[in-house]
């Protein structure tokens, strides 16, 4: 008793040297005024001295806190690093015009979204201010276009048409490859050869086949690089199916049909989200490079738009809303996926589980 | 007691780069209505290629194999296999995967429901019906594996080294557990196994294959009384005849371990 005592004394003392080492370290550096030219590497030493003072903090957490610790540090640091963005501005050390402050763009995301931008005719997420005014003269009708105008939406809609619309073909023939061995031997070497390509070289062909000013070219584009990712890893996944189960279900008395709805596809069901969740990422880089090149409205054109005006924090409110975009949609992924798959929802034994 | 299964002469080749690979070669067995037939041979001799033949699961190159149905109505199958710890589906709870056979022909959902919970209940699984085979140990997983088999009610039960992947003393366990519900019933079963003692304790007949290619060896009877029990091992009699079938597989191991060198 008398020994562990001790050692937790030693550890809380080294929990407070360290946490004056760091304010000591940075104040020091900031009176000597060398921030300025070597903050990368002070920055890089407060990291190192923030992980060991973590490392020693987590010994004094209990084993049944240790999660809401480890939750606690996962959301902790990287508001640490946006505070840190915002006093390295503030305090003249990193370039405001370049680097606005996290506050100042969150202020542009609120202007952009409350004002209406005369030139493209519309606000980040559309004139909602409106809505009062418009829902009792047009109705839900009215509603619908005010929300169809925004720049969120017709980024979202691209991503989402084009996402259905790769998705699908990908999975069914995804599901013919895997399952019959001629499709597969005939379409391996064009799937192959295909799917090196980037898929945003296709974009002049897709001008030429599509309306080059309408939206079809653009979720098209989408699709097909959704198509190619959902495709491979639907057959892999298909492939990769135990032969032991599908001789499980035919000895059992499955017909094709009940194979394919009891054994197949919930078999390749891991593989054909992680093709999903690949899938929705392409799309994201590919809706913003066409809104980069030949946009009207959107995100991506926005973030674009405000650079060439060097309104730079506009610019990063586009970034932020792209990022948050791709949270929400493989956020919305993954719950899709853990209510599809619930065989997979704990990686490991619950402390609960009884042996027998 | 009437014939139930004969298998005449089964011969099965495989492709394989470098040419025909003769697995199984001239194999006869015949099990009578209600016996408890285990097929005891060295690793790769085969055996697990003649129960999927015997189970329809892949055709014989040459050769017969005959399961001679009862007058039995309705759709209940004429076979069903107890594969290996893994061969329950991940995806379906424990109690979709003990019904899965009744499921598939079409058993009311009702009719399913009390048959599937009597099995579960009988294989004492009754807290996990609802668990995914992730949460439970190899041993349960194998007792969903014999209550799917079960609870599908087939003519014969054939058992490809259903205890194979388990620890000794699981092993044990499920082996009594397996005697005890067999002989509530007595169906015709093919056991497929390694184990000398496993096939003695469990079995009332024993095929011996050859090492590779394989085919018949010896056949032993095994006329221990019923009900039997894990004491049974503890007998003279019980370990004089594992070693009399030892002394006849040996060189048939030895000789499948050249092979494989």
């Amino acid at each position: 008793m008398r020994i562990m005592k001790m050692n937790e004394l030693r550890g809380i003392h080294k929990v407070f040297s360290l946490l004056i080492l760091l304010l000591v370290w940075n104040f020091a550096f900031l009176l000597l005024d060398l921030f300025q030219s070597l903050w990368i590497a002070i920055l890089l030493v407060d990291f190192v001295i923030i992980v060991f003072l973590l490392q020693q903090a987590s010994l004094f957490v209990p084993p049944q806190r240790m999660s809401a610790f480890e939750k606690a540090v996962g959301v902790g640091f990287p508001i640490i690093l946006l505070a840190a963005w915002e006093i390295l501005v503030r305090g003249g050390i990193l370039n405001e015009e370049w680097f606005p402050p996290p506050t100042r763009i969150m202020v542009a995301i609120w202007n952009l979204s409350m004002n209406y931008d005369q030139f493209t005719k519309t606000s980040l997420l559309g004139r909602f201010w409106l809505i009062p005014s418009i829902l009792p003269e047009e109705g839900w009708g009215g509603l619908k276009r005010l929300f169809l105008e925004s720049h969120v939406n017709a980024t979202v809609m691209r991503i989402l048409a084009g996402f259905v619309f790769g998705a699908i073909p990908g999975l069914v023939l995804g599901v013919f490859m895997g399952m019959n061995r001629i499709v597969r031997t005939m379409l391996d070497p064009v799937v192959s050869a295909t799917y090196v390509v980037p898929k945003i070289t296709i974009l002049p062909l897709m001008m030429l086949i599509f309306d080059p000013f309408g939206e079809t070219y653009q979720i098209v584009t989408v699709g097909i690089g959704v198509f190619f990712l959902v495709l491979i890893n639907t057959m892999t996944g298909v492939r990769d199916i135990d032969p032991i189960f599908l001789e499980a279900g035919r000895n059992y008395g499955a017909n094709r049909l009940q194979l394919f709805r009891h054994v197949i596809i919930p078999g390749a069901l891991p593989f054909i989200f992680a093709g999903l969740r690949l899938g929705l990422g392409v799309g994201l880089v590919i809706v913003v490079a066409i809104e980069f090149l030949r946009g009207e409205k959107g995100i991506g054109y926005i973030t674009w738009y405000y650079w060439e005006v060097m309104i730079v924090k506009n610019m990063y409110a586009g970034l932020i809303v792209i990022m948050v975009l791709g949270i929400l949609t493989t956020f919305g992924l993954q719950r899709l996926e853990r209510w599809v798959i619930p065989w997979q929802r704990e990686e490991r034994e619950l402390p609960g589980t009884v042996q027998g | 007691m009437a014939l139930k299964i004969i298998a005449k002469n089964v011969t099965k080749v495989f492709p394989s780069p470098r040419g025909w690979i003769v697995a199984l070669k001239d194999f006869n067995v015949e099990v009578r209505e209600g016996e408890f037939l285990c097929i005891v041979g060295p690793s790769g001799c085969g055996k697990s290629t003649f129960l999927r033949i015997l189970a329809g699961l892949i055709p014989p190159s040459s050769g017969e194999v005959c399961i001679i149905p009862g007058d039995r109505s309705g759709s209940k199958p004429i076979n069903n296999i107890i594969f290996q710890e893994y061969a329950i589906f991940p995806w379906k709870t424990v109690k979709d995967n003990v019904a899965f056979g009744l499921q598939m022909r079409g058993v009311a959902r009702n009719e399913r429901d009390t048959i599937v919970l009597e099995w579960i209940q009988r294989v004492g699984l009754s807290k996990f019906a609802n668990s995914y085979p992730h949460q439970l140990s190899g041993g349960m997983k194998q007792r969903v594996s014999i209550a799917r088999a079960f609870a599908n009610d087939p003519e014969v039960l054939l058992m490809d080294e259903p205890l194979g992947a388990l620890d000794a003393q699981t092993r044990a366990v499920l082996q009594e557990e397996l005697i005890r519900i067999w002989e509530a019933d007595k169906k015709t079963v093919v056991y497929i196994t390694h184990g000398i003692e496993e096939a003695v304790l469990l079995g009332d007949r024993i095929a011996l294959m050859t090492a590779h290619p394989g085919t018949n060896k010896a056949f032993f009877d095994v006329n221990f009384q019923r009900p039997r029990d894990i004491k049974l091992t503890r007998t003279a009699q019980f370990g004089e005849l594992c070693y009399s079938i030892w002394e006849s597989l040996e060189t048939e191991v030895r000789q499948a371990m050249e092979g494989q060198s």
